[in-house]
């Protein structure tokens, strides 16, 4: 919506700041209007726009979460033909309420603002009392408003009273974003991520101007306190419901209670879009109106003053609003301040800042009201309001709904908090338990005795003691496990220890590696081991005096004792059949059906490999590769390419017998590439031409992953297989497939079936090709159904990679696709590698996820691993811990270089143990858990239907936070929602789990991007994983042109962006560029070279290289995202109100999604409705 | 008797005819127990300088069971334009083409000087001569190369249009494309699995695409040449490409380790090159040429496994069911040679190879298609390169001596029927009124296909005689046989040879004296080997001695003059004189002794013996000596020890060899160098002549012998002693130490010894 009224914005570049605030104030001025008029969007501006100012607050949007519910209620509010969506249904509200603002800051504009707020209730909860803050003036209005929920509100405020204390966290959270700005100047803070995060920025720099000193403490109290972390979100006020019952539904709402109890379990019952009174329900969250009204009219005058705002932000925090606000909330009203001042209350001055989440928190009380259901957590009983709310409610209802979305917790604001936080110093490993800063933190690793986060990152660097407190708090205990991670060139790379013939020292009972955690006694005669307590002579070779501290005297020199990575020579019992290996074999198996020849698919891959082949991986001091390279074309046969060195012409073998795989050549097949170079040469430049006419279209697959299989087996040695691949195998041959997609399938209990395998014949290749160490890439080209979930089976268990370019077209995808191309082939890459996790007495690796085999229950087993691959490993109690020793763990890595060397890699990690459930809390990382709970809900689908996979998730993360709110946070109103600090992230990132494509497909999502995605998010990192759920959405014309920073970043929803400015996101596989329709020409001309916006051609898979600087900056910075991601980004380019925005918008994760996903908001509702249930 | 044989000869070289009996016993009972079947050899395309073929179709009898051709023995009717089927006597009326006939303007073949005559008819679609090479290519490298060098040779040898293919085979087998430049292309099987047909079609994209089918057969689309060019090709268009390949042509590269054997996949070779055919050239004439230069090791068809400890079998591990591949790799190539043979393309198999390769059980690939079998040492021997050579003789119009997909049909006349033939051929399995129900050889059918033949390939056709005892042949009556040869000649030309030949009858128990005067002792002898060979094949050794043993008995009993129980009064008349002496050397020979002879040996000697014409097969039964001396010109000699003398030069002859010997003083001589000496040039002239002579026939023998020159006490004289009659041994004493020959440490009786006993046993009146 921001982006229609934006117009204001228009010159962005110009004024960036005000360009937010512009946006979003007039959001909310124009917002409702133009919301309306546009379909969707208008809805979600509508709401945006009251999020924005929540945003800053924690991050409970317990009415928007629950959209269902409290969609209902706006649907009431609004008609009940919008109320199906739930978006609708705040749209609804939102139109209505819109008009009203305009008018002024009366109720309407308490509409508005409810709207705003009621998302920002949600997040603020608690922060409601920031709302206030600017909102004074509306506050006034909100009363009237409210007043006709009084009762209820009061009520609700009451319990909010308790949670004020978690509130003041939210608020903190809030405060811990401008504090650190803050702290040194108002200013500073909106410029921070304020600035861009819209409107909660100003809130936020409102929070440091009135409470600057407040704000200090408050960072000090969010670190230390798991409460601050936690922030307590007012419940959803039952009343609301009421109202939206008594709007149209009553019954079918009231219905719909019934049915959110049973939702409560999971939110389904929110999601139900399909039944109108299930969401109803959730919807009443919205009616926070009283309350959000105060809220608004606060936004509104921001946005009046939208200009101003800036400079308040930017200045002297609005001191005077602030100021203004704190005052007031606590005193002023007491209704609404009752919520607000049991926020600020709890948070004290800091709420002031979150005043606005104050105006959010209104909208929890709605939430109170969805929980309809569960309304007996508080005694805003829907029912008991019901009729008599309904007739008032209706428009306030609508203000209501709107929870700020600037009052929720915003990744953006936690990405750049700790940014700024930790980005700076070094993280030194020294410390056992210690949570390194976030994956999207820039910052060194000093190797201490611990490993360095690239390489392991855990859910919690805190462990409960035992299987009782893991089991009570949910929280999954999992490493992320990236043995061979690539390290920026400042840090060193593990080193190389050899001990000689003996090899490594090890415990002799669990065979646990040396390492510093290893305690050496009795003179240095024995060691005991860290893991098992088991004690072991020390090799006499290996003998070292002590030191006065029990330390050796050697500690220093030597790297397995005093470091937590680095690397042993494996001796020949390491190696398979006792023999050491040979240097590995790349074999380049192309596709030559028709479809690969006519697209020049197979000219080009000819043509690439020429020059690639001697950029092959080659060990550090090595002048030459030792990997030894084949080729293979295929299609219904496979023709092998004798290619040696003194052939004066290569020979071609073809193989028809598909049926019985073999390599009908020893000699020639895998050579060295310098000394057959000219043979090679040769046989690149003729295989276009051999197959220019073909006319087969068929092709097989199985057969030519044997069929490398075989050659390696041939050679003796491990290596990898490129195969470029274009179609369905319907040949006749093993393995052989047949076009089973279905789409019909999806929401059924057979939905499982398309990411299954249709064959087992697959299972049993890849089981072969591991046992040979036979990686398998596969880079496809299909024009239609391919099978991805089958043919990806092997790549997928032997630790290779997938690369998919749909309807490849030369022009457009060459680029793309050489690029993966040659990354691939020259990334750092160990072969037949087996990996074993040793952990302390009392845990134990019990489950693995990621690119891998495993023959039993402990060793994974992997072909191939390169640099990108990540294993998440789940462990679990069969014990106790103790606090004094905390929880090690040890993950050793058996791989061949890919010089034939046999290494062992070794990482050590210490992690503290609890006995309070609040120090786990306090040690987590939302980033880690998400990855993990993907991968697991991703193998969940395989097994289950998807509607079971997602209800599981959103249970286990309401758990994970109910648990928090009952033994951590302090006591406050079940109204609250309140997160803990660390994972005040998790809503939102988890919302966009259950939205993303495998477990919410669109219609235009394929059953192969499905299975694709799948097996990809599989083995990805704590860092990929986080930005392909939650894309990085940059303004390119915020860019600086002159330093080489990037623009900061904003959030992911549709109201954020202007029409008048050109957007960049990523997500690790697409880069998206978004044109504003007002654009000036300028920019486009600078960046496009055309000279309007409507000349801009979809079709354009690059930016055009334009001398100037504009062109270079963004340029510069699509570099510099493409070198940052493992894999080559597809460039799109979206016009606004082109076909092609769907896409676009797919990508706003904070939106409601075309699919049914709902929105941040809508989430975090009905996520705090789950949770009250649970707490009830 | 003189007239006998000028008849005998005479009708040989019109005919290429030669029978057992030329006068026939008239009755069932007498001719059983004439011993000797009456049958003949028949040398379907005997060369014939004299006879230039017609170039219209035959006149055929009208009756559709008889189908017989126009001959000088039809009864004609020149007024009528009628003429009378001698077999069915079914009256016919001439074509409109011999309209013109009278007895003043006969056709060619109405004139008795015809009874032999061709026609070239020109029908169906010609094609090329297909040349598929299969090549082993675990070999050593002087031997690759030799064969290489072979191979490229022969490509000059071939017709300019004919097809040539090249199949490679080792651990894999390759089946190389040919049309292809800039990179050599093969497909490559597993030398392991055997394929059907279908498959191999399939694999090697032969397989038609599935063409809706139109209606009545399916066109012969242009497209099948295109399909099949692949991989054959017409000499004249890739023999550079050809040559190339054949060139870098490498020795199978998969490693062999130590103690063990190469992998061949022969089998699966084979049974690729016959699937290749099959589908793109049924029915045309094709050599599929075998050179392997070991067994096959691997895969169907596996004679011995890789383990160098496991030796081949010998006769001792077949004797004792000891052979435990056997069975199998036999079967495997009895089912290709039959798909073979029903596909009338031939199978060759040069087998060069110090131990076994495997001839045993191949053997049928060559025999049942006519095909050549060669056996050398090696490759690179001239043995095998001058015969390889003389595969693509040319006769003295140019023209390869070889023709293809021939089938012969057998016609008699009422009083005969046909019990069956032994040679390279198959049974065609046609029923008819003359075929006898008592086979001979392969029987029960009137017809036989060779797939590959040349002018030298004889066959021996077997009759018997059903007329009854009681319905005495009419004075004058003569039995009839024609011999109706369909092939494509090497020109690709269509052609039809009919021989017509008759004889007379004979009452055996008043005319027996004409009988008897009319054996063919040769033919004879050579018609019971044969059967003898062919029995041999599925029975014991012994069996086999014994049967012809008593033949022979039965036979001096019935022929013989001589007075009861007193042997010294036992005569046989000229007719027979020489039977009992080719049955003694017959005993001894390796066809049917497996004594000192590989499995191998023996299948390519009989291979040989069941082919060649009567000449060479007496040759083979008992070799020919010639003796060089100054006491004269050279001379034959008997095949006895008696004939090894000090001073004499000999030169023996058994078709597969070609031995010289030195007499020991002769040899001394030679070592002291005389012949070197301008004096003694004489000596020089003594020692070159026998060479020149055995130049000769190594000239013209296929396959070429293998030339062994030795000398008194030399090791290589074995191959003498082994043939000549032991008539002198450490044994008898007679003519022990005397200077009459060399004795020969052996056991075995001689001549003289087995003709006692046969004498004694032939007058014996208890048998």
């Amino acid at each position: 919506m921001s982006v229609n009224q934006q117009a204001h914005t228009g010159p962005p570049y110009g004024q960036p700041q005000p360009g937010y605030q512009g946006y979003q104030q007039p959001a909310y001025g124009g917002q409702p209007l133009p919301g309306v008029p546009q379909s969707q969007y208008g809805a979600y501006n509508g709401p945006m726009p009251g999020y924005q100012q929540p945003v800053p607050p924690q991050g409970y949007f317990p009415s928007l979460g629950f959209p269902s519910k409290g969609s209902p209620v706006s649907l009431n509010s609004d008609t009940s033909s919008l109320a199906p969506n739930f978006i609708g249904s705040l749209r609804a509200p939102p139109t209505s309420g819109a008009p009203p603002p305009a008018s002024g800051a009366s109720l309407p504009s308490g509409h508005l603002a409810y709207s705003q707020f009621g998302h920002g209730d949600v997040q603020n909860g608690i922060p409601a009392s920031a709302a206030p803050m600017q909102r004074p003036p509306a506050s006034q209005p909100f009363l009237p408003g409210s007043a006709p929920t009084p009762a209820s509100q009061t009520s609700t405020f009451q319990q909010y009273g308790p949670p004020a204390a978690g509130v003041q966290q939210l608020s903190n959270h809030v405060a811990g974003m401008t504090i650190g700005s803050t702290t040194a100047s108002a200013p500073p803070p909106a410029g921070l991520g304020y600035g861009p995060p819209t409107s909660v920025p100003p809130v936020s720099g409102s929070f440091s101007a009135t409470g600057s000193g407040l704000y200090t403490p408050y960072t000090a109290s969010q670190g230390p306190p798991p409460t601050s972390v936690s922030q307590g979100l007012p419940l959803a006020q039952p009343p609301f419901p009421s109202q939206p019952i008594s709007t149209q539904r009553l019954p079918t709402q009231v219905p719909g209670f019934a049915p959110p109890p049973s939702s409560t379990g999971i939110g389904p019952s929110s999601y139900p879009p399909t039944t109108g009174a299930p969401r109803p329900p959730s919807m009443p969250g919205p009616p926070l109106p009283g309350q959000t009204v105060a809220g608004p009219p606060t936004s509104q005058p921001n946005h009046v003053s939208s200009p101003p705002p800036p400079s308040t932000m930017t200045g002297p925090h609005p001191g005077p609003p602030m100021s203004g606000l704190h005052g007031p909330p606590p005193p002023t009203h007491p209704p609404q301040p009752g919520y607000q001042m049991q926020q600020n209350g709890s948070f004290g001055q800091v709420r002031g800042p979150q005043p606005n989440y104050g105006g959010a928190y209104p909208g929890t009380p709605n939430y109170g009201s969805q929980p309809g259901p569960p309304p007996p957590p508080k005694r805003l009983d829907p029912d008991s309001i019901p009729s008599p709310q309904l007739n008032e409610l209706p428009p306030q209802q609508k203000p209501r709904h709107r929870i700020d979305p600037d009052a929720i917790p915003s990744p953006i604001q936690v990405i750049e908090d700790d940014r700024s936080n930790r980005g700076a110093e070094p993280f030194v490993t020294g410390v056992r338990g210690q949570v390194p800063p976030l994956v999207t933190t820039n910052f060194l690793v000093k190797d201490q005795g611990n490993a360095s986060p690239r390489y392991i990152r855990c859910t919690s660097y805190n462990i409960p003691c035992t299987s009782d407190m893991a089991k009570q708090s949910q929280v999954p205990l999992a490493a992320v496990i990236k043995p061979l991670a690539t390290l920026p060139p400042e840090e060193t790379l593990p080193y190389l220890v050899d001990h000689g013939e003996s090899g490594p020292v090890r415990c002799n009972r669990c065979k646990a590696y040396m390492c510093p955690f290893m305690q050496f006694i009795e003179g240095g005669r024995r060691f005991q081991c860290c893991f098992c307590s088991c004690v072991t002579e020390v090799p006499p070779h290996y003998f070292q005096h002590l030191d006065h501290t029990g330390k050796r005297v050697d500690f220093y020199d030597r790297p397995e004792l005093s470091l937590g990575s680095y690397e042993f020579l494996a001796t020949v019992d390491y190696c398979k059949n006792n023999k050491f290996p040979s240097p590995p074999a790349f074999v380049f198996m192309i596709d030559v059906s028709y479809n690969a020849v006519k697209s020049g698919l197979v000219r080009l891959i000819c043509e690439e490999l020429k020059s690639l082949l001697d950029y092959l991986p080659r060990e550090g001091n090595m002048e030459e590769s030792a990997i030894r390279v084949g080729f293979v074309t295929y299609n219904k046969v496979l023709h092998f390419y004798n290619v040696k060195s003194s052939l004066a012409q290569p020979q071609m073998m073809v193989v028809s017998d598909v049926a019985d795989m073999f390599v009908p050549l020893l000699d020639g097949f895998l050579v060295n590439v310098n000394e057959s170079r000219t043979v090679i040469a040769s046989l690149l430049d003729q295989i276009p031409e051999m197959f220019a006419d073909t006319r087969e279209t068929e092709t097989v697959f199985a057969p030519v992953i044997q069929a490398g299989l075989e050659a390696l087996k041939a050679a003796e040695c491990a290596g990898k297989l490129f195969i470029f691949h274009t179609s369905l195998p319907i040949a006749e041959a093993p393995g052989k497939l047949k076009n089973r997609d279905d789409k019909k399938l999806i929401n059924t209990d057979k939905e499982k079936t398309l990411f299954q395998p249709q064959t087992s014949f697959y299972n049993n290749l890849a089981k072969d090709c591991v046992a040979q160490g036979c990686c398998v890439d596969l880079f496809l080209f299909p024009n239609q159904y391919l099978d991805v979930a089958t043919l990806g089976v092997v790549t997928y268990q032997t630790g290779g990679s997938i690369y998919k370019y749909a309807y490849f077209q030369l022009e457009t995808d060459q680029d793309r696709f050489l690029n993966d191309l040659r990354r691939d082939v020259q990334k750092e890459v160990g072969f037949d590698a087996v990996m074993r996790v040793r952990t302390s007495t009392g845990i134990r690796a019990t489950d693995f996820f990621g690119a891998f085999y495993m023959s039993n229950t402990t060793d994974v087993e992997m072909a191939g691993l390169d640099c990108d691959k990540t294993i998440t490993v789940e462990f679990k109690h069969d014990d106790k811990l103790s606090e004094d020793s905390g929880a090690l763990l040890q993950c050793a890595l058996l791989y061949t270089s890919c010089a034939g060397q046999r290494r062992l890699r070794i990482h050590n990690l210490s992690l503290n143990c609890c006995t309070q459930l609040a120090d786990l809390y306090r040690n987590c990382e939302t980033d880690t858990l998400i990855n993990y709970l993907a991968k697991y809900a991703y193998r969940g689908v395989l097994s289950s239907p998807v509607k079971t996979v997602r209800d599981a998730l959103i249970n286990q993360c309401a758990q994970i936070l109910a648990c928090y709110r009952k033994n951590c946070a302090s006591p406050s109103s079940a109204g609250q929602l309140i997160l803990p600090e660390c994972m005040k992230l998790l809503p939102v990132y988890l919302n966009c789990v259950l939205k993303s494509d495998v477990l919410q497909p669109g219609p235009e999502v394929t059953t192969d991007d499905r299975a694709y995605i799948r097996q990809l998010v599989t083995s990805m990192d704590v860092a990929e994983t986080n930005v392909f759920f939650y894309p990085r959405l940059l303004p390119l014309t915020k860019a600086d042109v002159d330093s080489d920073s990037l623009p900061a970043a904003i959030r992911n929803s549709e109201e954020r962006l202007s029409k008048g400015d050109i957007y960049l996101l990523e997500n690790g596989l697409n880069i998206v560029v978004w044109v504003g329709v007002n654009v000036q020409q300028g920019l486009i001309q600078n960046l496009f070279g055309v000279s309007s916006f409507s000349q801009i051609s979809n079709a354009l898979s690059t930016l055009p290289v334009l001398e100037n600087t504009f062109s270079k900056k963004v340029r510069s910075i699509v570099d510099m995202l493409q070198v940052q991601r493992s894999r080559y980004m597809k460039l799109i380019i979206v016009k606004q109100e082109d076909k092609m925005e769907m896409l676009f918008k797919h990508f706003l994760v904070e939106d409601k999604s075309l699919s049914g996903g709902a929105s941040y908001v809508d989430f975090l509702c009905h996520m705090h409705k789950e949770i009250r249930q649970l707490l009830s | 008797m003189a007239t006998y044989l000028e008849f005998i000869q005479q009708n040989e070289e019109r005919d290429g005819v030669r029978f057992s009996w030329n006068v026939w016993p008239s009755s069932r009972l007498e001719a059983t127990k004439m011993v000797v079947p009456l049958a003949c050899l028949l040398t379907p395309l005997k060369e014939r300088l004299d006879l230039p073929p017609v170039q219209y179709e035959p006149v055929l009898c009208s009756r559709l069971t008889c189908k017989a051709v126009l001959s000088p023995l039809c009864q004609v009717d020149y007024r009528a334009k009628l003429w009378a089927c001698n077999f069915c006597f079914q009256r016919n009326q001439f074509p409109p083409a011999y309209a013109g006939i009278s007895e003043v303007n006969q056709p060619a073949e109405l004139m008795p000087q015809f009874s032999t005559i061709e026609y070239i008819v020109q029908r169906g679609p010609q094609t090329p001569l297909i040349f598929l090479y299969v090549v082993d290519t675990c070999l050593e490298e002087e031997d690759l190369q030799a064969l290489k060098e072979s191979l490229q040779m022969s490509l000059s040898l071939l017709p300019a249009s004919a097809l040539v293919g090249l199949i490679t085979f080792g651990r894999m087998v390759q089946v190389h494309e040919l049309s292809c430049e800039g990179i050599s292309k093969s497909y490559v099987f597993r030398g392991t699995k055997d394929l059907t047909a279908k498959q191999i079609q399939d694999m090697l994209g032969l397989s038609r695409p599935a063409v809706p089918i139109q209606q009545g057969r399916p066109l012969q689309t242009p497209e099948q040449p295109a399909i099949s060019s692949r991989f054959l090709q017409p000499v004249h268009k890739i023999d550079m490409n050809l040559t190339d390949l054949l060139g870098e042509l490498q020795r199978d590269p998969w490693p062999v380790t130590q103690g063990k054997r190469p992998l061949r996949s022969t089998g699966v070779a084979l049974s690729i090159a016959v699937g290749l055919l099959e589908g793109t050239f049924p029915n045309t004439g094709a050599r599929i040429m075998l050179f392997t230069g070991g067994p096959p090791t691997q895969g169907p068809g596996m004679v011995v496994g890789d383990e160098l400890k496991t030796p081949i079998r010998s006769w001792h591990d077949i004797e004792k069911d000891n052979a435990r591949l056997m069975k199998k790799a036999t079967k495997h190539y009895e089912t290709l040679a039959n798909r073979t043979a029903a596909n009338g393309h031939c199978i060759d198999i040069y087998a060069c190879a110090l131990d076994q390769t495997g001839l045993l059980e191949m053997k049928c690939c060559a025999n049942l298609t006519g095909g050549h079998m060669v056996m050398g040492d090696s490759f690179n021997t001239s043995l095998f390169k001058q015969t390889f050579q003389r595969v693509f003789n040319k006769g003295f119009n140019g023209e390869f001596q070889m023709a293809f997909g021939a089938s012969l049909d057998v016609k008699t006349s009422r009083e005969l029927k046909i019990a069956g033939a032994i040679g390279p051929c198959i049974s065609l399995n046609a029923k008819g009124p003359c075929v006898s129900e008592n086979e001979l050889g392969i029987g029960g059918t009137s017809q036989w296909k060779i797939c590959s033949l040349d002018p030298s390939t004889t066959l021996a056709i077997y009759f018997e005689v059903v007329n009854q005892h009681n319905a005495p042949i009419p004075q004058g009556g003569r039995g009839a046989v024609q011999f109706v040869t369909q092939y494509q000649h090497s020109s690709t030309q269509k052609r039809i040879r009919v021989t017509t030949i008759a004889r007379n009858w004979a009452d055996a128990q008043s005319q027996l004296q004409h009988i008897e005067a009319a054996f063919d002792q040769e033919a004879a002898a050579v018609l019971m080997a044969r059967l003898g060979v062919y029995r041999a094949e599925s029975e014991e050794g012994p069996d086999v001695l014994r049967w012809l043993d008593r033949q022979l008995i039965r036979l001096c009993q019935k022929f013989g003059q001589y007075n009861k129980d007193d042997p010294n009064s036992f005569r046989l008349s000229e007719s027979f004189s020489l039977y009992p002496q080719f049955m003694f050397h017959l005993r001894r020979s390796p066809f049917l002794q497996v004594f000192n002879n590989s499995p191998d040996e023996s299948s390519y000697y009989r291979h040989h013996f069941v082919r060649q014409d009567l000449t060479q097969s007496l040759i083979m039964i008992q070799p020919i000596l010639y003796a060089y001396s100054f006491h004269g010109p050279p001379e034959p000699v008997l095949l006895d020890s008696s004939s090894i003398l000090p001073d004499r030069i000999l030169l023996m002859d058994t078709f597969f060899q070609i031995v010289i010997y030195l007499g020991e003083t002769i040899a001394q001589w030679q070592k002291a160098g005389y012949q070197d000496m301008p004096e003694y040039e004489n000596f020089k002239h003594l020692l070159q002549a026998p060479l020149d002579d055995a130049q000769e026939i190594l000239q013209t023998r296929f396959p070429m012998p293998r030339y062994i020159h030795t000398e008194h006490g030399g090791s290589q004289a074995r191959f003498l002693l082994s043939k000549v009659n032991p008539s002198q041994t450490h044994n008898n004493l007679y003519a022990w130490g005397q200077e009459s020959g060399a004795p020969i440490l052996t056991d075995d009786v001689s001549l003289q010894v087995f003709m006692d006993h046969l004498k004694k046993l032939a007058v014996s009146s208890a048998s």
